[in-house]
């Protein structure tokens, strides 16, 4: 029955060759737009770390003095000062815990004649690279005792390696970093999560290649190395010693395996808080504990223009389906003298509808197809913006599917109300007006 | 022509009038919307900075070994740029206009006042005003002995040492008037911490803000007498002829490399790239909104091409009639035209309160201003153009339908 249903609605297409196209162009147009927003609103609101994220949480707190506060409704500071940062560290209270400051290190190649250049780097600490699931090619990580001792030890990422060690094992080597020399304990394999999570608010970019250097934070600090963000809440009598500033500009991270240990982090943080208001450095008490997923969504990784964007591209997709509704809707009213006949000659309603959704889904799928090149070009116009996620993005296999899945519903829908309008029509009054 | 035949022929085709008036109405309305958001931004694209932006350079260096004295460094390269032929001038800042990076300061009218009066920004460095070339409306601008080096003002912040603090300050126009609405500024004293005043000694006519946002705070601006030491966020900037631009840019970098060959720079741009680079993201909403709405004109106009070919093929008999009847050909020209015409006018009637409705949603989403009326009939006229556009080819073909017709059964 399907086969014949299919061939009806081929011929009717073909009969009608302007018509036919005029639907399939429109819709695909819809189809494309929709598509390109998605696949990057989708590229911009992933999960960075997929297998981890839900274990990965962001502690805040707030010392910034009472101005502006009303309790309750003030929300905690993005960033720690230092003496926060390191008490929450060595309390020690979750499975891992990383401060994390970016900044850029000046890198001096070895070659002879050769240029310095600057590379994205994270001051941190020892847990870093387990917490995040950061892999290692040769070597690992530093240890805790390398954080405290500020060892000159550092981690390069592989295009790093590739640029200066020619890709092969360098660990053991010596590269310098800001005039000092640093010794490579570990390389990594290719890593750079999208959108960067842990450079959220401390001054870093959030797409396009991973950081290039990771070094111990006090052995950062000890060359001088400078945070990428530093917000300020109280007069700054000496920059040197951001250390002991009333300036906020480390990130902590922590890893809480269960709902359990979540509690009781949220319960530390709650007291740890409010043991500095009773110390009176701090004015606030407002603490938070997002996860990974739930800080993103907190900083508005997705920018507003890219939800506009969509939300746009939806609404084109709706008047492309409503031109289909009529130009289909057309079309089906031109045949009425066939399915009169048909009608009198047995066929079902049923029968009638179906054949006509048939051909609805024939125009969806033609659609679809066309709605692919159409988002492969809306995405090479996306690549050529300036936006830092442009060059990420590309159609996966997943939205590739789902480009079919919104062409064919698309399609369907639009094909209900004529289908529903062919159906009804009384056989009689067609086959006399012949 | 008489409208009466069309509306009672409309009568008879309900569903597929309506489909039409609903894609011209949801058409209209987005319209009109991608229309208000591109003229935003384009007014966004327009700001103004102030500066002589056709003519200015910024570089910024970072040393390969910190120098000894940063103050020195300053001095020995700003000299040098002076040096380069073509130069005008040479201030060194901590930030340019729309250059994103930015030093900000809480100001109050009052030292006891507990709530900031506003956020400015503040520009630190020698000959800023002049070489940036904002021009001094009033008083006088910042002087050499006025300034003082920035790790002196810390110290003395911290001790409290109001000697080692500067005194004096240059502000914007719109500053202020938003700091004392209807006076003179000159001689006004502005409370940066609860120790710490400057005195206006100078008005700027306009100096935007690094990270101008919005057009009202885009220009609360002050330029203070602090001298910075040479780092690598520390910019030079450099006023040449516009035509000089490329020749300086290349005389001034060797003679920064000649002073230190291993010192990598890290920017060097003239300001329109700046400008550019500022706005860039604003340009390209702008132009994705103009291609939707192209794109959306287009589907519109198929679905109308569609619809009313559709139209004219069922009623080949009647136009027939009507031909065999007296009817000229622009009798029938025009009843296409007018019915189409009318399906416009109820669909843009519709797509107006659509685009309010729309408009709505996105302020309380989106911040967006109300939709300005003027937009209104930008929608209408694009619509009424492209549906009476659209409709001439089903309509021409329609009046060429002979009179003969009438005469045939099928």
């Amino acid at each position: 029955m399907f086969a014949y249903y299919l061939d009806l609605a081929l011929r009717s297409l073909k009969r009608n060759k302007v018509l036919t196209t005029l639907m399939i162009l429109a819709l695909a147009l819809g189809i494309g737009a929709t598509i390109t927003t998605l696949t990057v609103l989708r590229l911009l609101s992933g999960d960075p770390l997929p297998q981890k994220s839900a274990q990965l949480f962001y502690p805040q707190i707030d010392p910034n003095p009472k101005d502006g506060y009303v309790a309750g409704e003030t929300k905690p500071a993005p960033t720690m000062t230092y003496p926060d940062a390191m008490n929450l560290l060595h309390a020690r209270r979750a499975t891992r815990q990383a401060a994390i400051v970016l900044s850029q290190a000046k890198v001096m190649p070895l070659q002879a004649n050769s240029h310095p250049f600057f590379s994205d780097t994270v001051m941190t600490t020892a847990d870093f690279f387990a917490m995040f699931d950061a892999p290692f090619q040769f070597g690992g990580g530093w240890n805790a005792n390398d954080d405290e001792g500020a060892a000159q030890e550092v981690v390069i990422a592989s295009f790093l390696n590739d640029k200066l060690f020619g890709g092969t094992n360098s660990v053991g080597k010596v590269i310098r970093i800001n005039d000092h020399d640093f010794r490579i304990t570990g390389v990594l394999k290719p890593w750079a999560p999208q959108p960067r999570f842990y450079s959220q608010d401390l001054g870093g970019r959030s797409y396009g290649d991973g950081d290039a250097v990771f070094l111990p934070l006090k052995s950062g600090r000890a060359i001088k190395m400078g945070p990428g963000d530093i917000e300020c809440y109280a007069a700054v009598s000496d920059m040197d010693h951001l250390e002991a500033a009333p300036c906020m500009w480390v990130g902590v991270w922590v890893e809480l395996g269960d709902a359990a240990s979540i509690a009781s982090f949220k319960e530390y943080l709650a007291n740890y808080a409010k043991q500095q208001v009773s110390l009176s450095r701090f004015q606030r008490s407002e603490t938070s504990l997002l996860d990974l997923m739930g800080w993103l969504r907190d900083q508005q990784v997705v920018p507003d223009d890219v939800r506009l964007q969509a939300g746009l591209a939806f609404g084109f997709l709706l008047i492309c389906v409503v031109n289909t509704v009529g130009l289909l809707l057309a079309k089906c009213l031109r045949r009425s003298r066939e399915i009169g006949v048909r009608r009198a000659l047995g066929a079902t309603r049923s029968a009638i509808f179906a054949q006509f959704m048939v051909e609805a889904a024939i125009v969806g799928m033609a659609g679809g197809v066309l709605g692919l090149v159409f988002a492969e070009l809306g995405l090479l116009g996306i690549r050529h913006q300036p936006a830092e996620y442009a060059s990420l993005a590309h159609l996966d296999l997943a939205m590739f599917l789902f480009t079919f899945v919104v062409a064919l519903v698309a399609s369907l829908i639009a094909g209900i109300l004529p289908a529903w309008r062919a159906c009804v029509l009384a056989p009689a009054p067609q086959l006399k007006a012949a | 022509m008489d409208i009466l035949p069309i509306l009672s022929t409309l009568r008879r085709h309900k569903l597929t009038s309506w489909l039409l008036i609903l894609e011209i109405a949801l058409t209209c309305a987005i319209v009109c919307n991608a229309v208000f958001l591109i003229g935003q931004r384009l007014q966004r694209m327009d700001m103004p900075s102030g500066v002589a932006e056709h003519e200015l350079l910024q570089i910024q260096v970072a040393d390969a070994v910190v120098p000894p004295n940063p103050y020195a460094r300053i001095s020995e390269d700003v000299a040098a740029l002076r040096q380069v032929p073509g130069v005008i001038s040479v201030a060194s800042t901590n930030e340019v206009p729309f250059g994103n990076s930015s030093s900000n300061g809480n100001l109050r009218l009052d030292p006891n006042q507990p709530e900031r009066t506003l956020n400015a920004t503040t520009y630190f460095g020698e000959d800023i005003a002049k070489t940036m070339g904002a021009r001094l409306i009033s008083g006088r601008d910042l002087q050499p002995d006025d300034f003082m080096n920035v790790d002196v003002v810390l110290k003395a912040l911290g001790t409290g040492d109001s000697k080692n603090i500067p005194s004096v300050t240059l502000i914007t126009r719109t500053l202020g008037e938003r700091l004392w609405p209807g006076q003179n500024p000159l001689g006004r004293e502005v409370w940066l911490t609860p120790t710490v005043a400057l005195r206006v000694v100078g008005v700027l006519d306009s100096l935007v803000r690094p990270n101008a946002y919005d057009t009202s705070s885009a220009q609360y601006t002050m330029v203070v007498p602090i001298r910075m030491g040479a780092s690598k966020d520390e910019s030079y900037v450099i006023r040449t002829r516009a035509q000089d631009r490329d020749a300086v840019m290349t005389a001034a970098l060797a003679a920064l490399k000649k002073i230190d060959p291993l010192r990598v720079v890290t920017t060097q741009r003239s300001f329109d790239d700046i400008r550019n680079r500022y706005f860039q993201d604003d340009r390209a909403m702008a132009g994705m909104l103009a291609g939707v709405i192209i794109a959306l004109l287009i589907v519109t106009a198929l679905g109308i091409v569609g619809l009313a070919s559709f139209w004219v093929s069922q009623r080949r008999r009647t136009i027939g009639v009507r031909r065999a009847l007296g009817a000229t050909r622009a009798n029938i020209l025009h009843y296409f035209q007018t019915e189409n015409f009318l399906l416009a006018t109820i669909g843009i009637a519709l797509g107006m309160a659509l685009a309010y409705a729309i408009n709505l949603f996105l302020m309380t989403k989106y911040e967006l201003p109300r939709l300005p009326a003027e937009y209104f009939p930008i929608g209408a006229i694009a619509l009424w153009i492209i549906g009476q556009l659209a409709v001439l080819g089903p309509a021409l073909r329609a009046s060429a339908v002979p009179p003969v017709v009438a005469t045939r059964s099928v």
